[in-house]
């Protein structure tokens, strides 16, 4: 049977609602502490690190997000930590507190469809991130300005651009993620815990898993014999991409350095003729972690179309 | 015509059977409760109407339209208060309505003097500006109704509307509906506390495990349950039972001592005094209304007893 009039009737409605609660929410302003504090530490020690060697590197703002000096983490490494967090944080109540407050039914029972509640709770977590990784990104850029003294280039800011979108396809997966949760488990508290876990799993677990699942799946790795134990690494490296993690450390990795050619093992035959240490052009780049944007793109979209699935048959009624 | 109308409505959650083959007509302008116990199939009838849960088999049609088909032309022309009405405790009352407006696509201006309008009619204009999360429970049902409103709705579906309400703030309410009706609204309530909606019930219909067992009008149901629309109370002398038997229309007598309990199907108060005066003394006598209580009591007695 076929339901008439648009599902994304009063989508704009939900997303600006949800945006100023986000915003204007103290949840957000605790996380934006956090990240601001962190991000700032990892980018003054940058900025120390590099103002010895300004002039000499051709990508300085590249550096400055990306150089680590201990024990703070680089600014990027402080990204790949939180934003999975701030995603959770954002959205694991966003169907089950409905249903706690009471209030699922009376919105529902507004002239809209399910859809555009559900999909303007998730764009509205994805503009929140969006705004706080561009304010972040635009402070760390100043705060480099302030202490290097050198513009940034044209090509830096297209990469940066690039790994503003991955971090925003991976805030993209916790937060369908979180979303899933918060429409499959009831009570919120169960939900956040649930998304933690998951991404304890995939940070702290997984790639121990991986190199193990390498070696039960390909026993015979010989010590004397070079194929097999590339087959061996490249399976690993196969498994690991499961990871939205992996993927997502991938494609900072080729965005922010242009000097990487490729993200697996590469045969000494492959490089012949090649310059070690050029930049690649950033369409080179952006080709290579293609497949890595578009898994993570992918993933967030199975994870949304799952949550949107089940929220579909769910009852209203609490 | 009717406003709603289900033709074989059933819900089934797997085995379990929350609403079974329910006809049901709801005419223009009148009050209907739906009433019965909790878990009787109440919520999910209402939910089917508005298409927010889809039935098993049958249909229903809300002015004219199918809940199914086009839930949001019901959604827009009915409002609904739900049981256990929640608002985001975090924004005051008006940010609460000004989020429906925005849901229901009204131009702001329009908006803006309908909050107005509907806050001040329910008497939460002077609370405004205050988190939702310090009302009371009554005056978020308030809010609740105000909701309903702001939609200028043909057709008003409360569910539970007084549950959980003070005495007090309960005959308020019910007289919030009254006010409805005057204006021409259809109103579908449901409720478990029949003695507090009779009163405003133009017709009711009972529900009992997921079937509706009767509908009429209050009286018509006393009628056909109890064998009388009129229970008259008289406190005479003892011993009248028989000669108050054998007026004309009286169906039962329930003598206890002194005092009587005369059910007939019409006002025999004259006659019940003349008889208790002529033969002893008069120390009371009052009419009272036959109670939805008594006569669901009695029916599903009867039930149980048939059964």
């Amino acid at each position: 049977m076929r339901r008439e009039g648009s599902p994304w009737t009063g989508l704009w409605a939900v997303f600006f609602k949800e945006m100023a609660d986000h915003l204007s929410g103290l949840r957000m302003r605790i996380l934006e502490a956090l990240i601001l504090l962190s991000a700032l530490a990892a980018v003054y020690t940058g900025t120390q690190t590099l103002r010895q060697t300004v002039g000499e590197d051709p990508y300085l703002y590249l550096k400055l997000l990306t150089t680590a000096q201990d024990p703070l983490p680089s600014f990027v490494g402080f990204l790949s930590f939180f934003v999975p967090l701030a995603a959770i944080a954002l959205a694991f109540d966003a169907v089950n507190g409905e249903y706690a407050r009471g209030t699922l039914s009376r919105v529902l029972s507004q002239p809209i469809y399910r859809d555009a509640l559900l999909f303007g709770k998730f764009l509205a977590g994805l503009g929140t991130l969006t705004v706080l990784l561009l304010a972040l990104f635009l402070l760390v850029v100043g705060l480099g300005l302030f202490t290097l003294g050198v513009p940034p280039e044209a090509e830096e800011m297209a990469r940066a651009f690039f790994f503003l979108l991955a971090t925003l396809a991976y805030a993209g997966v916790w937060l369908a993620l979180a979303l899933l949760f918060s429409v499959l488990f009831r009570q919120p508290a169960t939900a956040a815990l649930a998304a933690i876990g998951v991404w304890l799993f995939f940070a702290v677990f997984f790639p121990i898993l991986t190199d193990l699942a390498a070696s039960a799946l390909l026993l015979q790795a010989d010590p004397f014999d070079p194929e097999s134990q590339l087959r061996q690494a490249n399976l690993a490296l196969w498994v690991s991409r499961l990871s939205p993690n992996t993927l997502y450390a991938e494609s900072l990795t080729a965005l922010l350095n242009p000097a990487v050619r490729s993200l697996g093992p590469i045969l000494i035959t492959q490089l012949e003729g090649a310059v070690l240490g050029t930049p690649l052009p950033l369409s080179q780049s952006v080709l290579l972690v293609w497949p890595q944007l578009t898994g993570l793109f992918a993933l967030a979209v199975l994870l949304f179309t799952l949550g949107y699935v089940v929220f579909q048959r769910q009852e209203v009624r609490a | 015509m009717a406003v709603i109308q289900t033709r074989g409505l059933t819900k089934r959650y797997g085995r379990v059977v929350a609403v079974e083959d329910l006809n049901l007509e709801v005419e223009e302008g009148e009050v209907f409760g739906l009433l019965g116990p909790n878990g009787s199939g109440k919520t999910t009838t209402i939910l089917m109407l508005l298409g927010l849960t889809e039935p098993t088999s049958g249909e229903a049609r809300v002015l004219g339209l199918d809940p199914m088909r086009e839930p949001l032309k019901v959604k827009a022309r009915v409002g609904y208060l739900p049981d256990q009405v929640g608002f985001y405790g975090e924004l005051s009352a008006w940010e609460n309505l000004r989020y429906t407006t925005r849901l229901l696509g009204l131009p702001e201006a329009e908006a803006k003097a309908r909050i107005e309008e509907v806050l001040k009619r329910m008497g939460l204009w002077e609370v405004k500006d205050r988190k939702v999360a310090a009302f009371s429970r009554g005056m978020r049902q308030r809010l609740g109704l105000a909701e309903v409103l702001l939609k200028r709705p043909k057709v008003a579906i409360l569910d539970e509307p007084t549950l959980g309400l003070d005495p007090e703030a309960a005959r308020e309410f019910l007289e919030l509906i009254k006010g409805l009706k005057r204006e021409g609204i259809t109103v579908l309530l449901s409720s478990h506390l029949l003695h507090q909606v009779q009163e405003i019930c133009d017709r009711v219909g009972l529900f009992h495990k997921g079937r509706l067992a009767l509908v009429g009008t209050v009286e018509a149901l006393a009628q056909q349950v109890l064998g009388g629309g009129y229970e008259i109370l008289v406190e005479a002398s003892p011993g009248l039972e028989e000669a108050f038997q054998a007026l004309e229309g009286v169906g039962r007598v329930e003598a206890e001592g002194g005092r009587y309990r005369v059910l007939a199907s019409r006002d025999l108060r004259p006659e019940l005094a003349r008889i208790a005066v002529e033969r002893g003394s008069l120390l009371g006598l009052s009419l009272r209304k036959p109670s939805l209580d008594e006569v669901y009591a009695r029916y599903f007695q009867e039930v149980a007893h048939a059964a």
